[in-house]
């Protein structure tokens, strides 16, 4: 079988891409590890045009949906590595393999771990990275948060309601927020801000009892918690693609206008590249740039008009 | 063969006295990746049926197994063979890599 375009990615950057491949007509396989990426993950988009409020996961079930009746298939697999071959490139995951004529990378952003001692071994023991999902689960603990961004602000504010006391470990000595998520977790009678200080280390025995600190002048606090959530932003995973593509100083994929990679026919979209601004709708648009440009990349030579897609059902003015 | 609803109360019943080996999913209605697991369940209860049991316990509604088995993330998955945890993992797990797990457990 050989695919005329591998998708790696399943987010809102990938399904629009698959959306928009399919409707080309191309034999399209998206393979992600999730449906929804990061958009899954919140309970609330509030901006994304049409709607007015709508569950994250809700809305990529959406896309998939409509990438899959126009005939997506999907493979739920890691992806381990891609390989440019003489006419078009090996994809592998744990089991596979798979040969595509065209690749969009749209796998995203992964949350970035402080790199502290228990923070591995304590990974769902008390360590977290999703607040939303593991929040309720430390019902009158006591919790902290690591970060100062907004994600580390919701995170704080959604456990204030749930947790008996929330400690917020933030290395500046202020946030770097929105002032009204900032007002709220400062006005929120159980949180208590240790500005200037960073996580050390995590410690327990089988499941998370506390959190070292040190603050500016290196002294060292012991917190006793029973929950860790880690909210200090997001990476690229580039070592998947370092030897293909070239990358940012940030480790993001660099793309040109038109959603081009380094590497001819391997395009890019969404938060795993170099755009500024990471939005659920930006990233659908560029996944529709990058299908439009493979769509362009596979039909080199011939006379193709990529034109509008004006979409099966479409209306005739009267 | 449909999943199994498990309670704080049924437990000791339906896991740890089963004769078969059972998957647990330790979910709750607010979190997003287990709505993406419980799709995947529902095809490994077929394909597994009559070798390996799928069990679905909402952590809200039974704190105290939430609790003993100390499932702090969700989705947490178990794999009990004879009343002991034989595997565990914490996230979204996907298909294959949860149906190679389901395998070893019912052919060992």
């Amino acid at each position: 079988m050989i695919y005329d375009v591998i998708i790696i990615g399943g987010g809102a950057a990938g399904l629009t891409a698959a959306i928009y491949t399919t409707r080309r007509a191309m034999k399209t396989l998206v393979i992600t590890q999730d449906i929804g990426g990061q958009a899954a993950t919140t309970s609330d988009v509030e901006n994304y045009p049409g709607f007015e409020h709508i569950d994250g996961l809700e809305l990529m079930q959406k896309f998939q949906k409509q990438a899959e009746k126009y005939g997506a298939e999907f493979v739920f697999e890691e992806v381990r590595e891609v390989i440019k071959e003489n006419d078009g490139f090996r994809v592998k995951n744990n089991t596979k393999s798979y040969f595509s004529r065209s690749v969009i990378l749209a796998f995203g952003l992964t949350h970035r771990h402080l790199g502290v001692p228990g923070e591995e071994k304590f990974g769902g023991k008390g360590v977290s990275y999703c607040a939303t999902c593991d929040a309720p689960l430390f019902k009158n603990k006591n919790v902290a948060v690591v970060g100062g961004g907004n994600s580390a602000l919701d995170a704080a504010l959604l456990l204030s309601k749930i947790a008996s006391q929330v400690y917020v470990v933030h290395r500046r000595d202020k946030f770097r927020g929105e002032e009204i998520l900032i007002d709220r977790v400062l006005s929120a009678p159980n949180t208590k801000i240790i500005y200037n200080s960073q996580v050390k280390e995590i410690v327990g025995e089988q499941v998370v009892s506390g959190i070292i600190t040190s603050n500016e002048a290196g002294e060292e606090n012991k917190v006793d918690v029973n929950g860790v959530f880690i909210e200090i932003g997001f990476q690229v995973k580039g070592e998947l693609v370092k030897n293909l593509v070239k990358l940012d100083s940030n480790n993001q994929i660099i793309v040109s206008q038109d959603s081009e990679t380094s590497t001819p026919g391997i395009f890019a979209a969404g938060d795993v590249t170099s755009i500024s601004y990471k939005q659920i709708v930006i990233s659908a648009g560029e996944g529709a740039k990058a299908a439009l440009q493979a769509y362009k990349y596979l039909n080199a030579g011939k006379s193709i008009n990529i034109g509008v897609d004006w979409g099966i059902k479409k209306k005739i003015n009267k | 063969m449909p999943e199994i609803t498990l309670t704080d109360k049924n437990f000791e019943e339906e896991v740890i006295k089963s004769e078969q080996p059972i998957l647990v999913d330790f979910w709750a209605e607010w979190c997003g990746p287990c709505k993406m697991q419980t799709p995947i369940l529902e095809e490994l209860a077929k394909e597994f049926a009559g070798k390996v049991k799928i069990g679905k316990l909402e952590v809200d509604q039974n704190p105290a197994k939430a609790q003993e088995f100390s499932v702090l993330s969700i989705p947490t998955l178990l794999i009990f063979k004879k009343g002991n945890v034989i595997w565990q993992a914490v996230g979204l797990q996907q298909k294959a890599a949860l149906a190679e797990q389901l395998k070893k457990a019912s052919t060992e």
